[in-house]
């Protein structure tokens, strides 16, 4: 194993020196150089970019091999023009379709594998399975981009992948449209009559999300209460909800992220015991939305937004 | 088969085996009292507070027989649909457990065996994952798949564990048989832990199925596991002395008239059905299996006469409070059952193992 990964990473010390030569040629800085301020393109670079708990990560020039191991940094790597520099993303990255599929894993990496793309920047949400330390010993610049607890925190996530791309302006005018698309949504919504309760399901085991994950707090922008916060005492973000408590909250509206999953639909909801009585099911408002959509936190969150709007427009309309 | 007829033919009259007392009453009774209070709480305390008076209105009023207009309707429909099947399936599975690793340890002669120790476990977990995999994103199956595939994975796995001993040589020694399911049950987990690390996507899915699914319990769970739990009890029951007699040595067995091996080889069958039985409705719930035996063992001896329908009515207690301590403690979030099982599994079995009477179980 050891004898592998020495290899590997002399191949890729060999590319890498090569990859900086070609930068001396051209005329750009490789080493040294302060780091500039964000801007678009090759000029940026190099440039630092400091993340929480972590070094500075050090990127000498404008990646042109990212490796993703993140569904939604896939999202956003695409949504900011840096799709034609990504050359592999991991088996979970469903969007977009163009985005170049392989059997990397997130949950598990494998650096051998990851290294053997050569990558010039690798995006990760969690550092599992060593691999930080396993890339920064082959000298490839990693970021993290863990899940987002709310819409800032995906902003900044975008904001710093577009500087480490080189894509800033593409990034801030993405970031600009998602706020603009997300007030017109929360201001489709008019202010509730009465307090209108949602359970969001994410598996056919009724575990739920509370309003301090990215999923929830978008209710907490329309408005809506939420069923699983209750339980937030006994976990915190995504408790597994007791059936006869979701029955008893008798909540107005139930968004099913288990559509794809766990094939839910209103059908199968309202044949579980006892859930027939919820108004939800009664009044017809159990949605099912995209799995994926739902559990990412990158710009296509405003779909959900869009999809959930109308039905608590609706629910308000009945109420008032 | 045979041998269940041949004990089932046996005379009543047949004296019991010397020091080998029968179930006291005063035992049985004591075993159907905790029982009952057992369940009394299972369906009092749960995450949505209901009066006892509404408790009491409820187990009177049963839905079917009139429907509930007051303003309690809303808490009796709970009670009903939600709370009493849960109740009356988690009792199943401690007593189907129980009674399984009871069966088990008999036959084995070894008081480490569970119900999943010839590859039952590994087998219906197997099975549930490949469910849950397969399925993915198809409208047709789904959930209801799940218990079947586990059920079936679980007979799979014992009935390899099963040819796999025997073509290892010695039939009359039950431990090639432990060692063929030890063997059979490492490669099924691997196999299992291939498929659910390739398929991250299930992976919450499979863990929530594992860590036990008494959660989404409705009356249909309960309906269908009571026939296994009927017939697969019923024949570990009728062997209660022949697992005595195998006790003291196989030629008593054969002193009886009936062959060791098929002795064995029915009350494993019915074991591995109650097993699957219990995995397929429940999820792979740990501990019950040794811990129950073990206690009953401790307390009251070691007569199969009284282990068996002592470790079923105790093992159906025990599972009915370790769910309510599992939808209750963190309420109105639930706490995974076989975390509480093992909690409470594993400090129990430090004491089993320090007791100087383990060398006798």
């Amino acid at each position: 194993m050891r004898e592998h990964l020495s290899a590997a990473s002399a191949k890729l010390a060999a590319r890498m020196g090569r990859t900086c030569a070609l930068a001396l040629l051209a005329g750009i800085a490789c080493q040294s150089a302060p780091a500039a301020s964000p801007s678009t393109g090759a000029g940026a670079f190099p440039l630092v970019i400091h993340q929480s708990g972590g070094a500075g990560v050090r990127l000498d020039h404008q990646p042109r091999r990212i490796v993703s191991l993140s569904p939604t940094a896939t999202e956003m790597l695409f949504a900011i023009g840096a799709g034609k520099q990504v050359v592999a993303v991991d088996d979970q990255s469903t969007y977009p379709a163009n985005a170049p599929v392989t059997k990397l894993n997130g949950f598990q990496p494998n650096v051998e594998a990851v290294a053997g793309y050569t990558p010039d920047l690798v995006v990760a949400a969690e550092d599992n399975g060593g691999l930080v330390a396993g890339l920064t010993a082959l000298n490839v610049p990693a970021l993290l981009e863990p899940a987002a607890k709310n819409l800032d925190d995906s902003y900044a996530q975008i904001r710093e992948l577009g500087a480490a791309t080189g894509h800033a302006a593409e990034a801030g005018s993405v970031v600009a449209k998602m706020r603009t698309d997300v007030a017109a949504v929360v201001g489709s919504v008019s202010k509730p009559a009465r307090r209108i309760s949602v359970y969001h399901e994410l598996d056919d085991t009724y575990y739920s999300a509370t309003s301090k994950t990215f999923v929830g707090q978008v209710y907490t922008l329309l408005g809506i209460q939420n069923i699983a916060d209750r339980a937030t005492g006994a976990a915190p973000d995504y408790p597994q909800l007791s059936s006869e408590f979701v029955v008893s909250s008798n909540p107005d509206l139930i968004v099913l992220a288990d559509s794809k999953c766990c094939s839910q639909n209103l059908q199968t909801v309202a044949a579980r015991p006892g859930w027939g009585a919820i108004a939800a099911v009664r009044g017809g408002q159990v949605v099912g939305v995209d799995d994926d959509i739902a559990s990412h936190w990158g710009p296509r969150i405003v779909d959900f937004m869009r999809q959930i709007a109308p039905h608590v427009s609706q629910l308000e309309r009945q109420a008032a | 088969m045979t041998a269940v007829r041949d004990a089932l033919r046996r005379p009543a009259s047949t004296a019991p085996l010397p020091g080998l007392p029968r179930l006291p009453v005063l035992w049985a009774g004591a075993g159907v009292a905790i029982v009952a209070v057992a369940l009394t709480t299972g369906v009092l305390v749960g995450p949505v507070h209901v009066s006892l008076a509404t408790v009491g209105e409820a187990l009177l009023s049963p839905p079917f027989l009139r429907s509930q207009t007051g303003p309690e309707a809303g808490q009796v429909a709970i009670l009903w649909s939600i709370r009493f099947p849960r109740v009356a399936l988690g009792a199943l599975v401690g007593a189907l457990l129980a009674t399984a690793g009871a069966a088990y340890q008999g036959v084995f002669r070894n008081p480490l065996a569970d119900p999943y120790l010839l590859g039952a476990g590994a087998g219906a977990v197997l099975g549930a994952t490949l469910a849950i995999v397969l399925s993915r994103g198809s409208p047709l199956v789904g959930s209801s798949l799940i218990p079947v595939a586990a059920f079936a994975g679980a007979a799979v796995a014992v009935g390899a564990a099963y040819i796999l001993g025997r073509s290892l040589g010695d039939r009359r020694n039950p431990t090639t048989l432990v060692l063929a399911g030890v063997v059979i049950a490492a490669f099924l987990t691997a196999v299992q832990t291939y498929v659910q690390q390739s398929q991250t996507d299930s992976l919450r899915q499979v863990y929530s199925w594992i860590l036990g699914r008494l959660v989404t319990a409705g009356w249909d769970t309960t309906a269908t596991t009571l026939p296994y739990a009927v017939v697969g009890i019923g024949v570990v029951f009728a062997h209660r002395r022949l697992l005595d007699a195998l006790a003291v040595g196989e030629e008593e067995v054969t002193s009886l008239g009936v062959s060791p091996r098929r002795v064995r080889l029915v009350v494993v069958a019915a074991a591995t059905l109650c097993t699957g039985a219990a995995v397929a409705a429940a999820g792979a719930i740990g501990f019950v299996g040794i811990i129950v035996p073990h206690t009953v063992r401790l307390l009251l001896g070691t007569s199969y006469r009284v282990v068996l329908p002592m470790s079923t009515l105790l093992g159906a207690a025990f599972l009915v409070l370790a769910d309510t301590a599992a939808r209750t403690i963190a309420a109105p979030a639930e706490v995974p059952i076989a975390v509480i099982t093992a909690m409470v599994g594993a400090p129990f079995f430090l004491v089993v193992m320090r007791s100087s009477r383990v060398s006798e179980l």
